[in-house]
């Protein structure tokens, strides 16, 4: 067994681990925060994103002792006292999420995009979130929340939310 | 999914990598970037015994250009290739590549170094390092040694790194004079193999008479494969029409595929002569 501390959320945590224990499965069964999922357990879905020292990270490829001494976010962190952060606000009025599932994981990703870069073109976005599937929204929308919360987040004027029947 | 239980080890220098590999024997693999090796282990195809993972060995991740060479330390992240300012200046064949690697999240860990040393002629880099003319660095207990990119992959995820050993850095003749790269593979979506994929690079003089020509091609033998009769077709000539419709006739005829879910041979063999085609011009305007 190895012991294992991070932050989370800028919580300190610690726990014995065996070396074969996904990240993923530390973050939800030793410390109880679900809201990471588990989709294809293949690094393919990207439902699994979290933020590790900023960068996104897909948490069912990375054993947990790797993830010794850094700073993690998950979706549980990305809201704070003051409310939304500008990118769930933007999933919300977008209606860019259906079932959910994929949402968490695709969120944690357009944060690092954005922080990479603000004003990204539709292009860019679409490729910035290849790594993440989504089987029911169909992407449209999930380009409209990031737009949005990238006009949010740089004070810009915000686009409109009005659904798009394409 | 869970792999089998192995040991792990977090070396802070590469002096105390080797002991560790001394120590643990055969069984022991380096992780690196581990988004090949933590698949295959949760999958059951490798079952190392004990994991020694450099990623907290300081002074492995680097792109510079010295003594002639570009030199990239094997640590170097896939992301860091895809950012960096040399590279998007003078050798786009890897912001071609890393682009077509996988996904953002893994090019955010996965490694140069344990792309190649993987020795997966499915991975992308093999070939760009072979149409590159690369050298390897190899690093052990006794010192470094050198090996050529053509004598670097020995079989199915077999290379010239040897037990005890780590790859450390990769070195390219640094780009001079008309020099041009380019690198595409077909993919069915984000995040899978090549069904095949062609890396082209291409120096040309004055006169626009090619006087250097590379091409490695991936996912199209059981090793990565340089396709040496192209090479040989373009080299001397003007690389006119004819010339490069030559050079990709002769990739599609040199290379092994074999029919699987991503296509059959014959499949194949198109897709390379049409990418071979594609990238020789496209390597070709950007040595002008």
């Amino acid at each position: 067994m190895k012991t294992v501390t991070l932050k989370i959320n800028g919580t300190e945590h610690t726990a014995e681990v065996s070396p074969r224990t996904l990240l993923v499965h530390l973050i939800r069964e030793n410390f109880s925060m679900t809201g990471t999922h588990i989709g294809c357990d293949t690094s393919s879905c990207g439902a699994c994103t979290i933020l590790i020292d900023g960068k996104s990270a897909k948490s069912c490829t990375i054993l947990a002792v790797q993830a010794d001494g850094t700073e993690i976010i998950t979706v549980e962190g990305l809201a704070t006292a003051e409310g939304l952060h500008p990118i769930q606000e933007g999933f919300h009025l977008n209606h860019a999420l259906h079932c959910g599932f994929c949402t968490a994981g695709v969120m944690l990703r357009a944060v690092e995009l954005l922080e990479k870069n603000p004003n990204p073109t539709e292009e860019e976005i679409r490729w910035g979130i290849s790594g993440n599937l989504c089987r029911c929204t169909g992407y449209n929308n999930i380009v409209k929340a990031i737009q949005w919360a990238s006009a949010k987040m740089q004070g810009k004027e915000l686009p409109s939310t009005e659904p798009v029947f394409v | 999914m869970i792999a089998e239980p192995f040991g792990y080890s977090s070396p802070q220098s590469l002096d105390e990598a080797y002991a560790l590999l001394h120590e643990h024997g055969d069984d022991a693999k380096i992780l690196a970037g581990g988004h090949s090796l933590i698949p295959m282990m949760k999958l059951r195809f490798a079952a190392p015994t004990h994991l020694i993972d450099i990623n907290k060995i300081p002074g492995l991740s680097y792109i510079k250009e010295e003594d002639g060479f570009l030199k990239i330390g094997a640590m170097t992240r896939e992301v860091d290739l895809e950012e960096s300012d040399i590279i998007s200046s003078r050798y786009q064949i890897f912001t071609d590549a890393s682009k077509l690697i996988a996904d953002p999240q893994v090019r955010n860990f996965g490694t140069i170094g344990g792309n190649i040393a993987h020795g997966d002629a499915a991975n992308d880099h093999p070939a760009v390092m072979m149409a590159l003319d690369a050298e390897v660095e190899i690093s052990g207990q006794d010192g470094k040694r050198s090996v050529s990119i053509n004598e670097f992959f020995h079989g199915f995820y077999t290379t010239a790194v040897q037990h005890g050993e780590i790859l450390t850095e990769i070195r390219i003749p640094a780009a001079s004079g008309h020099f041009g790269s380019a690198y595409h593979k077909a993919e069915r979506k984000v995040g899978d193999y090549a069904t095949a994929g062609v890396a082209v690079v291409i120096r040309v003089d004055d006169g626009g008479i090619c006087t250097k020509a590379g091409i490695g091609l991936t996912n199209v033998n059981a090793v990565p494969m340089r396709a040496i009769r192209s090479e040989e077709a373009l080299v001397g000539s003007m690389l006119s029409a004819g010339d490069i419709a030559k050079a990709a006739q002769y990739a599609a005829e040199d290379c092994n595929p074999s029919s699987d879910l991503r296509g059959d041979e014959d499949y194949k063999r198109h897709l390379v002569s049409v990418i071979t085609k594609r990238m020789i011009n496209r390597a070709l305007e950007r040595a002008k």
